[in-house]
């Protein structure tokens, strides 16, 4: 993220190259969860002998779980307007903050993840399950890494390298962040919402 | 520092805990580059040697084929080369030759210094080549990819490919889908964002256009592939069923991934190729091209369009009528804008003052045999006629018509053509001529024949036939012609060698060599590390062109200037450009690693995972351009005119 420090001269769009890189990388990513949902919608009632999603989707605890995640999008929305501010404190409370409700999320996801299995369905089960543990899995990879970027972002802010003009890296990552829980709240709609059906 | 430095000179300076590579020209500096102008150089060398590659592959194919009931390879054995023939010509060769003359050529046109993202375009080059690698190792570690070049399941799972080669297919090919992607994504906002002032969109020559269509294509094609590519790794590696007919897995799914890849696909190597002959033609026709703005919007339209034909690759498939139907009017449709194209080549031709270099040469070679590649295609947008040509060699004839006839036919016309803007020497014109008409005869000798055998009924992935059904004769001819493109390639390499021979202790061989229009002939030849002295300010489209030229009272067209007059001189010094790095190799070290531990040995993807993961690091914290580097220099040309207002 840090070729910015090369482009103080003006862009053709005004938009800096970094920033908008991001956005046509979320572009791409669209298509990947695009095709991943749509594998996904495929296979949902091909559930073999295994079970099937409507026997074992527990929709309070995941929803709860997906707004601890749609939190987290407003705290990096203040860790964002915090640098911006110069207020290095309350960006790195931010910062820590948005990070954990990521973790806190990530946490549900393996607790799911453990409780399914234990109800017999494994990634290879059948094509729903292989199909539902690549569509969350590859969505919980995303979160991951986004944890790790925040995490960086705050181990460099204590060491006193994160200051008011690297504000425009915290939004990069903060595009990326709230990306990837836009994602989720279709994710979490195709899959859960939308009734599943039972064996 | 002394006011007369440029990076290159720069001596780096430890940073942290490693010194910092600096500019030159020895294989240090290869490997470290971030110029946009190595990195084509780069690119160009290894798709050239993957292209050797597939041809040596082409020919063992041809050879079996040559006979009936062929013994040069066994059934196995004609799996894996037809495979990774296919393989290797498209995502190997065809590609990263065009993402050569993408990365050089880009800046140069738009009125840049570099792209957007320089160490993230010398990671697009290093991922890629090892990808290229891992695929190729195949051969070595268990047997290569047998499932064809598209690997339709169930075939490839591990009950009908035992082999570790679809596995190498799938993860090389992830790694060739994630330099592809990275390296749209910096040429899309190079395009977009590093424009010469007065640069408008439609002040760009066709061929930027047609790279800038081509790099939008692949932001949305690549991740599409890619999940079809993790489906088909996490079924063979981790057992998942997604491919598994018996437990209601649909082999259909693959298919249609895929091809939703798969034909955006076919334009992303086309584009380039028509770029590149937009920029040849109006040339030696001395003309400006036809109708620029429907060059641009037909590219455009079919940037569109082509996300809505992909089925006509599965019209045998079982999709049902309506998909058929429907597929098959959208593939109809879509020769539109490709017949506009072609027109508007033609009335650029047409009444021009043609000069039949040997650029020009492979250009008509384009216009002319991607008709009939073209052509051949629309008879199979036809349904019913479709299902009887489908898996045939018809089809063989057909996308080689269209890939060798359109796309190396034009990256030839583009070597030819920019060569001495690259190297800073013409290629023998006679030899090129030589070379062009052996290629375009044996091209006809090997592809011509197999409309006809197609039609008889030889089936194509088959590794060999008996005799009695009609098949000798043609496919003698075949081989016949497959061994003149041979002679074709060896013909271009002599020429290469022979006249960087002759060009040794000459001087470079000026500017402008073909009278060209763009603004990449403003710069001298070769182009100089920092490419503009100055970054022009741009009133027209061929721009450079209008440098050159006037009108007089009778509104007749004048020359006004020399080349020389125009061509900026390269002897600006001090103009500062981003440093070199040694973690985008790094980076694209620890890929190769992790592929062979999930196929071998899960262990080994602990070092390569260390290697990434410490290449971002160290990449993260790196300064982009070392402070200690040419700063101080005195860079007013450079800086005045960077700060000038962007259009
Ligand atoms: C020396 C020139 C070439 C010769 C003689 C040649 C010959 C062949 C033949 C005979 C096949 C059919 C194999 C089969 O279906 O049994 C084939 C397949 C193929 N060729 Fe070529 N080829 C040449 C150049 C190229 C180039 C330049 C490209 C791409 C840029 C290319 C792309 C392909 C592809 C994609 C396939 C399909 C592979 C598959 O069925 O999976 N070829 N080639
Ligand atoms: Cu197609």
């Amino acid at each position: 993220m840090s070729e910015a420090a090369a482009t103080d001269h003006a862009t053709t769009t005004g938009m800096s190259h970094n920033k908008l890189a991001m956005w046509v990388f979320l572009g791409s990513e669209c298509l990947l969860f695009g095709a991943l949902i749509s594998t996904y919608l495929v296979y949902r009632g091909r559930f073999a002998t295994g079970p099937a999603p409507g026997d074992i989707f527990d929709i309070p605890f995941t929803s709860v779980s997906s707004f601890v995640l749609l939190m987290s999008s407003l705290t990096m929305v203040l860790a964002l307007s915090a640098i911006k501010r110069g207020d290095l404190r309350n960006n790195r409370i931010w910062l820590l903050t948005t990070a954990l409700l990521g973790s806190l999320f990530i946490g549900g996801q393996v607790y799911e993840f453990t409780t399914f299995f234990r109800e017999g369905l494994g990634y290879t089960t059948s094509p729903f399950s292989s199909a539902f543990f690549t569509l969350t899995g590859f969505h919980g990879v995303h979160v991951s890494i986004g944890i790790l970027m925040l995490m960086s972002m705050f181990i460099s802010s204590l060491r006193g390298s994160l200051r008011k003009e690297h504000s425009e890296t915290v939004e990069i990552i903060g595009l990326y962040w709230h990306f990837v829980d836009i994602v989720w709240i279709f994710i979490f709609s195709v899959i859960y919402l939308v009734p599943s059906p039972t064996s | 520092m002394t006011a007369t430095t440029t990076v290159e000179d720069v001596v780096g300076q430890p940073l942290g805990v490693y010194t910092r590579p600096r500019g030159g020209n020895g294989w240090r500096d290869w490997i470290t580059t971030v110029d946009h102008k190595k990195i084509g150089i780069l690119y160009g060398v290894a798709a050239l040697f993957f292209f050797v590659v597939g041809g040596i592959e082409a020919l063992l194919i041809r050879l079996q084929l040559a006979t009936p009931n062929g013994t040069v390879l066994g059934a196995d054995m004609y799996n894996q080369v037809f495979t990774m023939h296919g393989v290797t010509m498209i995502f190997l060769a065809a590609m990263p030759l065009s993402a050569a003359f993408a990365n050089y050529l880009i800046p140069l046109q738009i009125g840049a210094r570099d792209v957007a993202l320089p160490r993230l375009n010398a990671l697009s080059f290093w991922v890629f080549l090892a990808g290229g690698i891992v695929l190729n190792l195949s051969w070595v570690l268990g047997g290569a990819p047998d499932g064809g070049w598209f690997g339709y399941a169930p075939n490839t799972g591990i009950v009908f490919s035992p082999s570790p080669g679809m596995d190498f297919y799938a993860l090389g090919l992830q790694m060739t889908g994630i330099a592809s992607l990275v390296s749209s994504i910096n040429l899309t906002v190079t395009i977009l964002n590093m424009r010469a002032p007065g640069m408008t969109l439609f002040r760009m020559p066709v061929f930027t256009w047609m790279i800038l269509v081509t790099q939008l294509l692949l932001v949305f094609a690549m991740p599409v592939i890619a999940v079809a590519l993790f489906l088909l790794a996490f079924s063979r590696l981790f057992g998942a069923r997604f491919f598994d007919p018996s437990v209601g897995g649909d082999a259909l799914l693959w298919q249609h991934l895929f091809w939703i890849f798969g034909h955006p696909e076919v334009y992303i190597l086309i584009l380039p190729s028509f770029g590149i002959i937009s920029e040849v033609i109006p040339t030696f026709s001395r003309k400006p091209i036809f109708g620029y703005p429907f060059m641009v919007f037909s590219g455009i339209a079919i940037g569109f369009m082509g996300w809505g034909v992909w089925a006509h690759h599965m019209f045998v498939s079982g999709i049902g009528p309506i998909s058929v139907a429907a597929f098959s009017l959208s593939t109809m449709f879509i020769a539109v804008p490709t017949g506009v194209k072609i027109l508007n080549w033609m009335a650029t031709m047409w009444g021009g003052r043609i000069k039949f270099s040997a650029p020009m040469l492979f250009a008509v070679g384009v216009v002319s045999m991607f008709t009939i590649g073209g052509l051949s295609g629309v008879t199979h947008a036809i349904s019913p006629a479709d299902t009887q040509q489908t898996d045939t060699y018809y089809i063989v004839a057909h996308f080689h018509y269209v890939i060798f006839g359109g796309i190396i036919f034009g990256l030839f016309a583009g070597l030819y053509f920019w060569w001495p803007k690259v190297f800073g020497h013409q290629l023998s014109d006679l030899i090129g001529k030589v070379n062009f008409w052996v290629m375009l005869v044996g091209f006809n000798l090997t592809f011509g024949p197999m409309h006809v055998l197609g039609l008889q009924g030889m089936a194509r992935r088959i590794d060999s036939y008996s005799p009695g059904f009609g098949f000798e004769f043609w496919n003698m001819v075949s081989t016949i012609g497959s061994f003149l493109i041979a002679l074709s390639i060896a013909i271009f390499v002599v020429n290469v060698i022979r006249s960087a021979m002759k060009a040794k202790g000459q001087p470079p061989c000026g500017p402008d060599p073909w009278d060209a229009r763009s603004l990449e002939w403003l710069t001298p030849n070769p182009t100089p590390v920092h490419d503009f002295d100055e970054i022009p300010v741009v009133e027209s489209l061929d721009e450079f062109w209008h440098r050159k030229y006037g009108t007089d009272e009778n509104g007749r067209v004048v020359r006004v200037a020399s080349a020389e007059e125009v061509c900026q001189d390269g002897s600006a010094v001090g103009v500062h450009l981003p440093s070199p790095s040694f973690w985008p190799i790094v980076f694209a070290a620890g890929l190769p690693f992790i592929a062979l531990g999930l196929i071998f040995n899960l262990w080994l993807t602990v070092p390569g995972g260390l290697l990434v993961v410490m290449a971002i690091y160290a990449w993260v914290f790196e300064p982009v351009d070392d402070p200690d580097a040419a700063h101080g220099d005195v860079s007013e040309v450079a800086d005045t005119t960077e700060e000038a207002p962007v259009v």
